[in-house]
């Protein structure tokens, strides 16, 4: 055996006790009633409970909506960002980075606080907001990155063989991005789905998603059930993942 | 001079980047059909000018002239010209199909003339059964060919070349070199050529176009720029050659290496300076007395796969190469000749180092940016003044202390019994420096000049 594999020990250890460990015991707990008995009635009550069904499809549908309002707006920032001639600084490309140096809790407080003082009903428009809010820059780096580190013979290639500014973006700069919005929406789609501080604060709780009722059960000791949530949820993200996975090979 | 319809008419073109000046006063013309090559040493500004050619830079002066129309102002796609990119640029989203029919694609030609024509031209640069090939998984020569295809579909104008076989290993360079030149006169369609490799120049040029430092050194056919280089430059960058200080005692008769000789270059004038240029293989042995015009004794000879390239030292302690089929020993004394035609005489581009001065005090003049010390007497504080420093009289020191300036060696050219250096300063001025010691092109050096080898004189301005 390799000597040096043993530096891997530490890492190893760490995977184990927080990784490894934590995801065992939330399949255990999804699948065992309050008295540690097999079933599978944990898993059973949220297909058949349609306020959990609703609230699932709902958060669904809250991280559809907000990543692809991030993209709207963060690929237009990330490709002024990469251009040399619209943005000279890289001063500029930290601003954008820079919320994501501040707690997102406190973000997402003051962001609260602005709409009560401004008096604007809080709601799923206030709630897309602070989503959109905390997880732009999520979106804006990954792209900025890619259109980046994109040789511009490409672009020069393509205006060289024909191709007006517009056909040039649709064609060429467009297409090898997409390896940049893929992990865009990969940071952005799957933390959405789980959020819960930032329904709570910016609707005041009068929108429930997904991550809020996983919040509530294992508040209220409700471990079991709690734990298939969860398990439902991690479904969710390894799907996600490997369709990611896909889409980046074939770009 | 020039022909009726060229293809391409540049005049007038300088190009700056910020306060740089990277092209000076371009003027060219292109030939239809022809085969022109841009060819120097990397900054150049060789690149910069295909760049303006195909239409990525904006002239800051001048004008560039397709089939007589000015084009400066139109964009590249609407240009009928074809690049082809040095790192060959080929789009790795698309297979060598829609990669080679990208321009027609755009132009909204019908699906099956598309078909006919990628088949055809895939068939031209020998690529038929790749159509569906991923680009990334093809080698760089291939890459190459599918590049070229890609140009070459839309029937341009006049096809560009950024340095197309810079990447390419030697043997497969040779190949594409021969392949390139076979397209050419099947398709007959202008190409204009980016090389810094002087071999690939001479082998596949109608025309070469030699630049240096964002001028056009010389314009002429391969056998011209190698025969008859109109200076230093040109022949030192252009095959081996020897390049020696030498003096036009009248017409046709000239003396370098302490010897005379005579020549077939008229109109320099009387015992003027000259720069000489013999090629290596121009340099005969011979065992007759009667033929022998110096004499010189063998210091190394190694054997280059065609020739022998032998260095000797003539009788008068200079340095000279030569190139024969037959070795000679080291050691050896030999005798030699050369033949009147192959001795090329050339103007001298500088004879000394010549700046704009100001007298600044007592003593002091400034130029360069820099005050020197040196003898003022005759000259008020405030005169203006020419500082002449002969090349011999400029000291480089390997560190910056003592210097008056510092700056970069930026070409070496050896004359047989010195160096002759250029040296950039950080201002990017230029000091030339003639030595004995042996420095490295990029080499950092100071400048050191002694107060008493610069030598003043009066500026004779326009009105006075």
């Amino acid at each position: 055996m390799n000597k040096r594999s043993g530096w891997a020990l530490p890492y190893f250890i760490f995977l184990v006790l927080f990784v490894v460990l934590p995801l065992l015991l939330i399949v255990m707990y999804a699948l065992q009633d309050g008295s540690g008995h097999f079933t599978l009635a944990n898993l059973g009550k949220f297909f058949s409970d349609r306020d959990s069904l609703s609230t699932f499809a709902l958060s669904i549908e809250v991280a559809i909506e907000n990543t692809v309002l991030c993209i709207l707006i963060g690929y237009p920032a990330a490709y002024i960002l990469a251009d040399k001639r619209l943005n000279r600084s890289a001063v500029t490309v930290v601003l954008f980075i820079l919320p994501m140096w501040i707690n997102a809790l406190m973000r997402t407080l003051a962001t609260a606080e602005l709409f009560t003082m401004a008096g604007v009903q809080l709601g799923k428009g206030t709630l897309l907001f602070g989503m959109c809010y905390d997880y732009l820059p999520f979106m804006i780096y990954p792209i900025y990155n890619q259109l980046n580190k994109m040789d511009k013979s490409y672009a020069e290639a393509a205006q060289d063989l024909g191709a007006t500014p517009a056909e040039v973006f649709r064609k060429v700069t467009l297409p090898l991005s997409m390896p940049g919005v893929w992990s865009g929406v990969m940071m952005v789609f799957m933390p959405t789905v789980s959020t819960f501080a930032i329904s709570e604060f910016l609707t005041n709780n009068k929108i429930k998603l997904f991550g809020t009722i996983i919040q509530e059960n294992i508040n209220n000791s409700m471990w079991n059930y709690g734990a298939a949530l969860s398990l439902v949820m991690l479904v969710i993200i390894a799907i996600t993942t490997v369709l990611q996975r896909e889409e980046a090979d074939e770009s | 001079m020039t022909p009726k319809n060229p293809i391409i008419n540049i005049e007038g073109l300088s190009q700056f980047y910020g306060d740089k000046q990277v092209l000076h006063d371009i003027n060219l013309y292109v030939r239809k059909g022809e085969f022109i090559t841009l060819l120097g040493p990397s900054g150049c500004g060789k690149t910069t000018l295909l760049r303006l050619i195909a239409g990525f830079l904006q002239p800051t002066q001048g004008r560039i002239l397709l089939d007589g129309n000015d084009i400066s102002d139109v964009p590249p796609y609407r240009r009928p010209l074809n690049t082809v990119f040095q790192r060959y640029a080929l789009f790795p989203h698309l297979d060598v199909y829609d990669n080679v029919a990208f321009g027609l694609k755009l132009q909204k030609v019908p699906e099956a003339e598309i078909e006919k024509r990628v088949k055809k031209v895939l068939k031209l640069v020998s690529m038929s059964d790749y159509e569906d090939r991923d680009v990334n998984s093809l080698s760089g020569g291939q890459q190459q060919r599918v590049a070229i295809a890609r140009a070459l579909i839309n029937q341009p104008r006049v096809l560009l070349l950024d340095e197309p076989l810079a990447a390419l290993d030697l043997k497969m360079r040779k190949d594409m070199q021969i392949e390139l030149k076979e397209m050419h006169k099947k398709l007959g369609i202008t190409f204009i050529y980016v090389t810094h490799d002087q071999e690939e120049a001479l082998t596949l040029s109608d025309t070469i176009v030699v630049m240096n430092e964002g001028r056009i050194q010389q314009i002429g056919t391969p056998i011209d720029i190698y025969n008859e280089p109109v200076n230093a430059f040109v022949a030192d960058f252009i095959g081996d050659s020897n390049i020696l200080n030498g003096k036009m005692f009248r017409d046709r008769r000239v003396a370098f290496i302490k010897h005379e000789f005579d020549c077939v270059d008229e109109g320099f004038g009387e015992n003027v300076s000259v720069d000489v240029v013999v090629r290596p293989e121009d340099i005969y042995f011979t065992t007759d007395p009667a033929k022998c015009q110096f004499t010189a004794k063998v210091n190394s000879c190694i054997f280059k796969g065609v020739h022998y390239e032998m260095w000797v030292d003539t009788d008068t302690g200079y340095e000279l190469m030569i190139q024969d089929y037959d070795p000679y020993p080291v050691g050896s004394e030999v005798m030699l000749y050369i033949d009147p035609d192959d001795i090329q005489v050339m103007k001298k581009e500088r004879r000394l180092n010549s700046f704009d001065a100001r007298v600044v005090a007592e003593g002091r003049v400034s130029f360069l940016d820099t005050e020197f010390e040196c003898n003022t007497e005759g000259f008020a504080e405030g005169d203006a003044v020419r500082a002449e420093v002969r090349f011999d009289k400029v000291d480089l020191l390997d560190h910056e202390e003592g210097a008056a300036l510092t700056g970069n060696i930026v070409a070496i050219l050896y004359k047989g019994d010195h160096y002759h250096l250029t040296v950039k300063t950080e201002d990017g001025d230029h000091i030339w420096v003639d030595t004995n010691d042996i420095w490295d092109k990029g080499d950092f050096v100071g400048i050191r000049i002694l107060p008493e080898d610069i030598k003043l004189s009066i500026v004779v301005s326009a009105d006075e």
